[in-house]
């Protein structure tokens, strides 16, 4: 009976041509899918895919060069931010984004990180963060939770001798050079619809030259939290969002 | 009553997450209990409920699944 629906006429919703067709690495459930694929969706909607050029971490998303059918460019850890620097420096025209986990924004790469940001380099920075290094094996990140068990820390992040974690994201709203900056998650509906919509706005003010947009994407690592892809979403709102929570920080005063 | 939708789902690049059947308000999906070349269990439609209000495509972390929906 339903089979006459799938026609053309009636498509609401296919894979963005601004992802390529290649099956992604990434375990099951895992945010990184998603994050990439709101963030190809606006490169495909603003009609900017020749105009864009990403910039590629190191991190499980480290090989985000092969889903995004743009221009892409890998760096070092945690170096994006310096990159994507001289990309929009050359090219002030294009649309740059970085694409970074929380091990290599917040961690190797925070020096890069807040300069750019401080500069207000006009690119926008996506910030994966699943409060872990996930690529190599889930060590602890400077944004796991207090209590968290890791690799690294197999009792729990004790801050006596770990320190707390660390809300870069609030840090960089802080610096003159950022214009926009906000939190998002992307495991549920309306939470996918509201973190596109703040790449949106983000990749929209970068035609300001206003200075750097910033958009964190909390995201679960079902495989290095040991937890299905259903009881890590679960356990992200439980304990990730108390500590890290979704919203605006810092948004432009609208004239 | 509701419009009528459908979905299509490419099995091969489903990895059986179970992300779109909890975000599915028609409980239209589930995990087959057949396997996949790389192994996994697959989404599949267990009835004819769906709406085609695309929350499933939306959340799916592989981009698997397509929606239509009546016009
Ligand atoms: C210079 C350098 N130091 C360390 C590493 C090892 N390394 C690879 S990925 C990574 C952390 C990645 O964590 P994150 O950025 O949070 O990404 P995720 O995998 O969680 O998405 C580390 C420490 C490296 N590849 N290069
Ligand atoms: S290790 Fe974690 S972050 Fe990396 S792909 Fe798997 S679930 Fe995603
Ligand atoms: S969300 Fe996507 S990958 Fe996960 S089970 Fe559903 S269709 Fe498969
Ligand atoms: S389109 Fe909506 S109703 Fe149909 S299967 Fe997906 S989530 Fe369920
Ligand atoms: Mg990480």
């Amino acid at each position: 009976m339903a089979e006459n629906l799938i026609n053309p006429e009636n498509l609401v919703y296919k894979k963005t041509d601004v992802l390529t067709d290649r099956i992604m690495h990434y375990c099951p459930g895992c945010g990184h899918g998603t994050a990439h694929r709101i963030l190809a969706e606006v490169i495909d909607e603003m009609g900017i895919q020749n105009e864009t050029i990403g910039v590629a971490p190191v991190g499980c998303s480290v090989l985000a060069y092969y889903y995004f059918n743009v221009d892409m460019q890998e760096a070092a850890h945690g170096r994006a931010p310096a990159v994507a620097t001289g990309i929009k420096r050359v090219f002030p025209e294009k649309f740059v984004f970085t694409y970074q986990g929380d091990g290599d924004l917040a961690a190797i790469g925070t020096a890069e990180t807040i300069h750019a940001c401080n500069r207000g380099e006009n690119i926008l920075v996506v910030f994966v963060n699943n409060g872990i290094y996930g690529m190599t094996g889930g060590q602890m990140a400077p944004t796991t939770l207090v209590g968290m068990k890791s690799s690294t820390s197999p009792f729990g992040r004790d801050t006596k001798t770990m320190g707390a974690p660390l809300k870069i994201t609030e840090l960089i709203a802080q610096l003159p050079g950022t214009y926009f900056v906000t939190r998002q998650s992307v495991h549920k509906p309306g939470n996918v619809r509201k973190a596109k919509k703040a790449i949106r706005k983000a990749m929209e003010y970068q035609k300001l030259n206003k200075g750097t947009c910033f958009v964190e994407i909390v995201a679960n690592c079902p495989s290095n939290w040991k937890m299905t892809p259903v009881q890590s979403n679960k356990w992200m709102e439980e304990n990730m969002f108390p500590f890290y929570p979704l919203g605006d920080i810092k948004v432009p005063e609208e004239k | 009553m509701a419009k009528r939708g459908d979905v299509v789902i490419d099995i091969e690049k489903c990895k059986g997450c179970e992300v779109c059947i909890s975000a599915c308000p028609q409980e239209v999906l589930a995990l087959a209990p057949q396997v996949n070349n790389k192994g996994y269990h697959y989404a599949i439609k267990v009835n004819s409920d769906c709406t085609g209000c695309a929350n499933c495509a939306i959340v799916c972390p592989d981009a698997v699944i397509t929606v239509y929906r009546e016009k």
